[in-house]
């Protein structure tokens, strides 16, 4: 969770159908998480431990930790800065930060590969959701990957969390 | 085998209702082995994979179980599914309806704070908050919440919470739960509903503005009188920042390195601190048997809610026609006071816990309650058979009589929990034994 106090969310709520957000943790495999804390007690640090134990490359894209290695990965400073293709943008920003992120991300589609820009919980900009999606872009905004791969798979049910999946299906706990 | 290829890109969650989530949710089959009922997950201790692993579990990085103590697949699948009936975001169940009190309130409470009660309570909340709360630090003050403005006026720089019974026990009073839950969002603290009377079945406070539920599994949902339990269950809304009134949520924990549950959680964060901290500290975990017992009585809920309701509907109306009885307290009838309450906040019926007054004071309800044959005389609430007790000669003995009539347990008090036998063979048998009095 990102702090929302400098940007109140929109009163709706959003509704991502739990198929979308299967078909991209499915497809995404390597995210670039822009806010990625060299701190490991921070939110972003849990979330990309976790991601990264669940087979997933994070790449983390923070200014002020460039050239340095966080979990292992080297970290850059911008998205651009990347060598590599990137599936997915992870915003790890509060939403006033989202925006200009979003118009990097959709300058880099092509070059990366970029398919997917995700803004964590507590974080969203629906004028830069309008341009993403314009661009081609699958934007989801308001959730965190690492949560809803939990909720997905069933791991986030471990801890009493109602996942609102009912299913008489044998779950499977991978994409 | 997928278990999602019937599901079309862009289809909005599907939205199930209150029975197929009785029976089905937080219970999928078993991943590995296909059980379909739960598995009861007698074990008190999971391996690691590693000793990273181990250590992302034990700092909350990940996902996963540790100890019985804090988690357990069994007790998991009854968390859920209390969660998904109360509409809530998360639960965490705890040994008993007290112990799930005392979660909660550690988990909202310093030293020196305050919370306001409603003065209609089980006698067992009030005694845990007015005394032994207290050697904590916590202070609580019982307010008349059938005029919700009387919170308004108690509140205090120091209260942080109010809790209420929306259907109070012993059962003649319903609560304006939204007015209760306006005063709270406007005092940016959180209300907190005893929900076990009604069972979300009958009513589900989180859709009225409250922000966490509590229950004792141990009565309508369990169902049975067999198992032991508590819940609690928060709705995901409350905004924990707000005043900065609430550092266990929002400051560095010591004991996770500086983790900030609130901002680490977000929306369940309660609950994982209740969990984390509360439940590992003090350790009152619900047994997975006794889970596996609440999960399979909840698979009936509403078709037991309903059997309840029209029993205790048609055994009211007996005794309040009854010569002998001087009054029925119980919200369903037409001459109740909270009848209006009770058509908004439980439109399916106002429960079957409730209570009369017999002619004849003490010594006619203590021959009472000795008189019945089908109905068991014991102390408990919410089980498929009919209870009575007399709380006068029983569990407010200890008291003095002013203190009886105070506490709604005056020597004329007969309190039911109607069951689901065959209406007309309670009738009967309270007959009798009033015939005797």
């Amino acid at each position: 969770m990102i702090d929302t106090a400098a940007s109140p969310l929109p009163a709706h709520p959003l509704v991502y159908a739990d198929a979308e957000l299967r078909g991209i943790l499915k497809h995404a495999r390597t995210i670039a998480m822009i806010g990625a804390s060299a701190n490991w007690v921070r939110p972003s640090n849990f979330a990309m431990k976790y991601l990264q134990g669940k087979g997933y490359r994070v790449i983390p894209v923070n200014p002020g930790q460039a050239g340095k290695e966080i979990l292992g990965e080297t970290v850059y400073a911008s998205l651009a800065d990347i060598p590599d293709r990137v599936d997915m943008v992870d915003i790890f920003r509060a939403s006033a930060a989202a925006g200009a992120i979003m118009d990097e991300a959709i300058a880099q589609k092509d070059a990366k590969g970029i398919s997917v820009v995700w803004m964590q919980l507590g974080v969203r900009d629906d004028d830069a959701a309008e341009r993403g999606r314009a661009a081609g872009l699958l934007v989801i905004m308001d959730r965190c990957p690492k949560i809803e791969y939990g909720r997905l798979f069933g791991e986030l049910s471990w801890c009493g969390v109602n996942s609102r999946i009912i299913s008489a299906k044998r779950p499977r706990m991978r994409p | 085998m997928s278990d999602d290829t019937d599901k079309s890109e862009n289809e909005a969650p599907l939205e199930f209702g209150f029975e197929t989530r009785a029976v089905h949710a937080g219970a999928r089959p078993d991943p590995v082995t296909g059980a379909r009922s739960t598995p009861i997950y007698q074990t008190t201790a999971y391996v690691f994979d590693d000793v990273d692993h181990a250590a992302d579990l034990f700092n909350l990085q990940t996902f996963g179980f540790i100890y019985s103590r804090l988690t357990n697949p069994t007790v998991s699948v009854l968390e859920e599914r209390i969660a998904s009936l109360e509409d809530g975001r998360a639960a965490v169940c705890a040994a008993s309806g007290h112990a799930a009190q005392f979660l909660a309130f550690f988990t909202l409470l310093e030293p020196g704070d305050h919370f306001l009660a409603s003065k209609n309570l089980y006698g067992g909340s009030v005694t845990q908050f007015g005394i032994s709360f207290k050697r904590l630090g916590w202070n609580c003050d019982f307010v008349d919440a059938t005029n919700p403005e009387s919170i308004r006026a108690a509140l205090t720089e120091k209260t942080k919470a109010i809790f209420i019974e929306v259907l109070a026990n012993p059962g003649g009073v319903v609560l304006d739960l939204e007015a209760i839950a306006d005063i709270a969002r406007e005092a940016g603290i959180p209300l907190i509903v005893d929900n076990t009377l009604a069972t979300p079945y009958l009513c589900r406070p989180l859709d009225w503005g409250a922000d966490i539920v509590i229950h004792s599994t141990t009565k309508f949902l369990g169902g049975h009188g067999n198992s032991m339990g508590g819940v609690v269950v928060e709705s995901g809304k409350f905004d924990w920042t707000q005043g900065g009134r609430f550092p266990t949520m929002t400051e560095p924990d010591p004991a996770y390195h500086g983790l900030t549950f609130y901002e680490t959680f977000g929306d369940f964060g309660f609950t994982m601190r209740a969990r984390a901290v509360a439940l590992r500290d003090f350790g009152p975990s619900m047994s997975p048997q006794n889970a596996f017992y609440t999960i399979t009585g909840i698979e009936s809920l509403h078709l037991r809610m309903e059997r309840h309701v029209a029993n205790a509907e048609a055994v009211a109306a007996y005794l309040d026609a009854h010569p002998k009885v001087a009054w029925v307290s119980y919200a369903g009838l037409a001459s109740s006071p909270y009848r209006e309450l009770a058509a908004k906040y439980l439109p399916k019926g106002a429960g079957s816990v409730f209570t009369f007054g017999v002619e004849g004071g003490y010594d006619a309800g203590v021959k009472l309650v000795q008189g019945v044959e089908l109905f068991s005389h014991l102390a408990n609430i919410g089980d498929t058979r009919s209870l009575i007790l007399h709380p006068a000669s029983t569990t407010h003995r200890q008291l003095t009589e002013e203190q009886r009539a105070a506490a709604g347990a005056g020597d004329d008090v007969i309190r039911l929990s109607i069951g689901i036998e065959t209406a007309n063979d309670l009738i009967r048998d309270l007959e009798r034994a009033l015939e005797n009095l």
